[in-house]
């Protein structure tokens, strides 16, 4: 599926691969903008002897069977990419949907950057945003050259050239042809400094909602043929799992392996600095090893607080002032001019990503080069990595992004530390043994990196009616400090901690939100929406409740604060229109909860239909979902990505936490870390709100309003709107 | 210890410790990777095979106690209520990050083959041991009942 620059002994394979496809290839490479605009983009081209051809510094290929392939540069973990980038570059082709294919690119920083971070990496919802022109660019000097090759062969003017569904025409000589029998010359050709791309008003595929643009990877996941990391066999490999420390900070202290080596298919067992590793012939032997290893671990530097510990350290901080993240007017002379205050606080436990695949990685080295295969999500940083435990330069060290079994951030990880941790297992046992590192679901709960615990506290003033006064404190921990990407930290503030709670979409005369950043050695992570996990619970149930005491109702109160939140205020007449809403009701036993949040400059807003399940907590029965996310390039994807993240909201909200106990994570599967069910799933249905905008992403935005319309909901039902989450401990 | 085991039509003879689930022998022994490993607790689904045409978690089935039954997995899933299931899977683009689907998938055609035109509640009972953690119920739902529909008459 991937590409790998060539070597001697695969010529023959790779060049049966290409003579297969027919033998002929156009590569279009745009290494950034300036450089394409300078003319020193190259075309690569082959005939199946000519490597070049194939080299992975590309974004589209076409081959002669014409069958276009899109290089994407971001990770494929179910978000969409593949047919969304593909999508962008077959719009300016004008390809025909069915010819239209894609695979990963190769870590390459220079040519596969993230314009939004300025190396390789998926997150913060950026596929389609920062790939928007990019990728149509690439379409667009691909049919360019396309065409100037076809005009040539014909001997006709280009401008006369017409091209639809993968057919070029010129009408008067009533001549057509594909795009695979004109590669080999285009590829020939220089590329265009320049090409135009089309106004949207002109677009066939972007926005096509016909049922005609289908995702590109759905078969091959549907019949078991998807390729993941944790089905990459090689001959001699082994397969490695780690005992880590029980406890964040622990260290070994001893470590007897006669046990373990004696198991039937365990190699080896080494000692590496997340903990020991454990080298066996299956993964069912690796894990049978390390349940027989005799570790003692010295907890001495390690985190022993429980989790009611820290929150009870947390509710302390949040009565006191911390830094200002953003203020204007005076809150605390507001507070006290009020007719009436309220104050509310929210605690958030620590959240596990827990994707399906649990994490992985593959790894051959030689001692002079190196190969990973897994399911990276910030591939330079995985690649620099790797190249640094190894020794090695990082040419010498190759990167291939896996299909991944979903994320939600877990896979992009500030410290690297499972790209580490798959190089360290490799070099201590040495090299020219190809392995896979596995974790399972136990050292994925008890992993960390979790969705940091925080508590707010929320005070608001009401006075003659209208809301005056808002001040939100926040406590929790910031994942950037310490982290290679400390220099996001300004002025001591984390935006990803404030993100949500900072800017509120309501007018408010005083405001002020504030936030003190603690010292906690469990390590955290972004978490699908990341700040706006807990921030747009806090604000919307905050909201909520201030409306409901000034006696307004939750939609038509929100609409007259959001008088410079247009686009928020867009989604939550459009949710409300969707819904038929009437008010909150309860109606028959049902209440209907609403919520709006942006987060990745997408806007979302949600109603729920809840009903009280009793002991088995809220029952919530159907979600509404408006989104406005600019141009909708693929609406199917935007839709399956509402409904997800709202199913992935509601699960955690409703059942998930990770508690600890004397800094040991309790849960450790998914017996007692709760994920939800199908049973569980609302019927959702979703309107994408018409908007010219330059698009924004969608595989975070539908997770944050789910929560808090719940809760809302419950409000209305007489449940209370819970102030510790998951609401299932709360209702119990 | 070697033991034969009877998958996707074929006699394979595996040497294996008989505690080894029957999961890691169809992966690492065997070679089918498409039933996945997502928990080893049989709560999730992702491993769910066909053990003599019943569904069940392999994670969780010490290869011992296999003996002659015959075992399906996604990649020798066949007959009409697998077609309509995956035919329906990629209509109505069910996966996201398609990691738990073959399980779905199986439960699902388990489902159709005992239950020809299944209600919300017996999609409820049948699915509910499968976890998608990207949460494409909703999908799984719709395309169920359309390969109910596609199977009809």
């Amino acid at each position: 599926m991937l590409m790998q620059p060539m070597k001697s002994h695969q010529t023959v394979s790779r060049r049966g691969v290409v003579q297969g496809l027919g033998g002929l290839i156009l590569a279009v490479a745009l290494p950034g903008t300036a450089h394409a605009q300078s003319g020193a983009a190259q075309v690569l081209k082959g005939d199946g002897g000519a490597v070049a051809a194939i080299a992975p510094n590309a974004f589209v290929r076409i081959a002669s069977d014409d069958i276009v392939t899109v290089l994407v540069k971001h990770i494929e973990f179910g978000q969409g990419p593949w047919t969304g980038l593909a999508t962008l570059v077959a719009e300016e082709l004008d390809a025909d949907w069915s010819q239209m294919r894609a695979e990963h690119a190769p870590a390459n920083s220079d040519l596969y950057k993230n314009f939004a971070f300025g190396m390789q990496g998926t997150g913060g919802s950026t596929a389609i945003a920062n790939s928007f022109e990019q990728m149509r660019t690439v379409g667009a000097t691909a049919r360019a050259m396309l065409l100037t090759a076809a005009a040539s062969a014909w001997n006709v003017p280009v401008g006369e050239l017409t091209v639809d569904r993968g057919t070029i025409r010129h009408a008067s000589s009533k001549r057509e042809g594909r795009f695979g029998q004109f590669a080999e010359a285009a590829a020939k050709l220089p590329v265009p400094a320049k090409v135009p791309l089309k106004d949207p008003s002109a677009f066939t595929l972007i926005g096509r909602d016909d049922g005609s643009v289908k995702k590109l990877d759905s078969a091959a996941k549907s019949n078991g043929t998807a390729q993941f990391t944790i089905d990459i066999r090689e001959p001699d490999m082994l397969t490695v799992v780690v005992a880590r420390p029980p406890r964040f900070g622990g260290k070994v202290a001893s470590l007897d392996a006669k046990e373990a080596l004696a198991q039937p298919g365990v190699v080896d067992v080494k000692q590496i600095s997340s903990g020991v590793a454990v080298y066996a012939q299956g993964t069912y032997q690796a894990m049978q090893g390390r349940s027989r290893l005799k570790i003692t671990w010295d907890d001495s530097a390690a985190e022993k607080r429980s989790s009611d510990q820290l929150i009870e350290e947390y509710r302390a901080l949040a009565r006191k002032p911390g830094l200002v993240a953003r203020q204007h007017g005076n809150v605390e002379a507001a507070l006290k001019l009020a007719d009436k205050a309220l104050e509310a606080e929210y605690v958030f436990p620590y959240l596990a990503h827990a994707p399906m695949e649990p994490l992985d990685g593959f790894l051959r080295w030689d001692g002079n080069t190196a190969v990973a295969r897994f399911g990276s999500q910030l591939q330079t940083g995985d690649h620099h990595a790797i190249a640094k435990v190894l020794g090695l330069p990082p040419e010498r060290v190759q990167v291939e992004t896996m299909l991944a079994g979903g994320s939600f951030g877990r896979r992009a990880q500030a410290t690297m530390h499972l790209a580490v941790e798959l190089a360290e297992a490799a070099k201590a046992i040495g090299p020219n043994r190809p392995m896979k590192l596995v974790w399972t679901r136990e050292d994925d709960i008890h992993g960390g990196y979790y969705r940091p615990l925080f508590v707010h506290r929320l005070r608001g003033g009401i006075r003659d009616g209208r809301i005056t006064a808002w001040s939100n404190t926040l406590v929790g921990q910031s994942f950037l400090r310490g982290s290679p990407f400390e220099k996001m930290i300004k002025d001591g503030i984390d935006a990803t901690s404030v993100e949500g709670s900072k800017e509120i979409p309501y007018q408010v005369a005083d405001f002020r939100c504030d936030l003190h950043t603690t010292d906690v050695s469990i390590p955290t992570l972004w978490w699908r929406s990341v700040g706006h996990t807990h921030t747009g619970y806090a604000v919307e149930c905050f909201i909520d409740e201030l409306l409901e005491a000034t006696g307004q109702d939750p939609v038509s109160g929100r609409l007259a604060l959001m008088d410079k939140a247009p686009r928020a205020a867009g989604v939550l007449r459009a949710v409300a229109d969707l819904a038929g809403w009437k008010g909150p009701g309860p109606t028959n036993g049902r209440a209907r909860g609403v919520a709006v949040v942006e987060s990745f400059n997408t806007y979302v807003a949600q109603i729920a239909e809840v009903s009280d399940g009793g002991r088995e907590g809220p029952r919530v029965h159907k979600v509404w979902c408006a989104v406005d996310c600019g141009i909708a390039v693929n609406p199917d994807v935007i839709r399956a990505q509402m409904e997800g993240g709202i199913g992935y909201g509601l699960g955690h909200v409703l059942f998930a936490e990770v508690s600890l106990d004397e800094g040991r994570p309790v849960q450790s599967n998914f017996d007692g870390y709760r994920s939800l069910r199908i049973h569980e799933m609302p019927e959702v249905e979703v309107r994408i709100v018409q908007s010219g905008e330059k698009p924004t992403g969608v595989g975070e935005p539908g997770v944050p309003p789910i929560g808090p319309a719940v809760a809302n909901a419950m409000a209305r039902l007489g449940l209370q709107r819970p102030r510790r989450l998951p609401i299932v401990r709360a209702v119990s | 210890m070697t033991f034969q085991l009877s998958v996707n039509g074929r006699s394979h003879a595996v040497d294996v410790d008989p505690s080894t689930p029957l999961l890691w022998v169809l992966r690492d022994t065997i070679g089918l990777t498409g039933t996945k490993f997502g928990c080893g607790i049989a709560q999730c689904g992702a491993c769910t095979v066909f053990l003599d045409g019943k569904p069940l978690r392999s994670c969780a089935l010490p290869v011992s106690a296999v003996g002659s039954q015959s075992v399906i997995t996604i990649e020798g899933l066949s007959g009409r209520e697998a077609e309509a299931v995956q035919r329906a899977w990629v209509a109505r683009d069910v996966p996201q990050c398609g990691y738990c689907q073959s399980g779905q998938v199986m439960s699902a055609v388990a489902l159709l083959t005992e239950v020809k035109k299944p209600s919300d509640r017996d999609i409820d009972l049948a699915m509910t041991g499968n976890i998608c953690r990207c949460a494409t119920y909703v999908r799984i739902r719709a395309a169920i009942h359309d390969a109910a529909k596609s199977l009809e008459g």
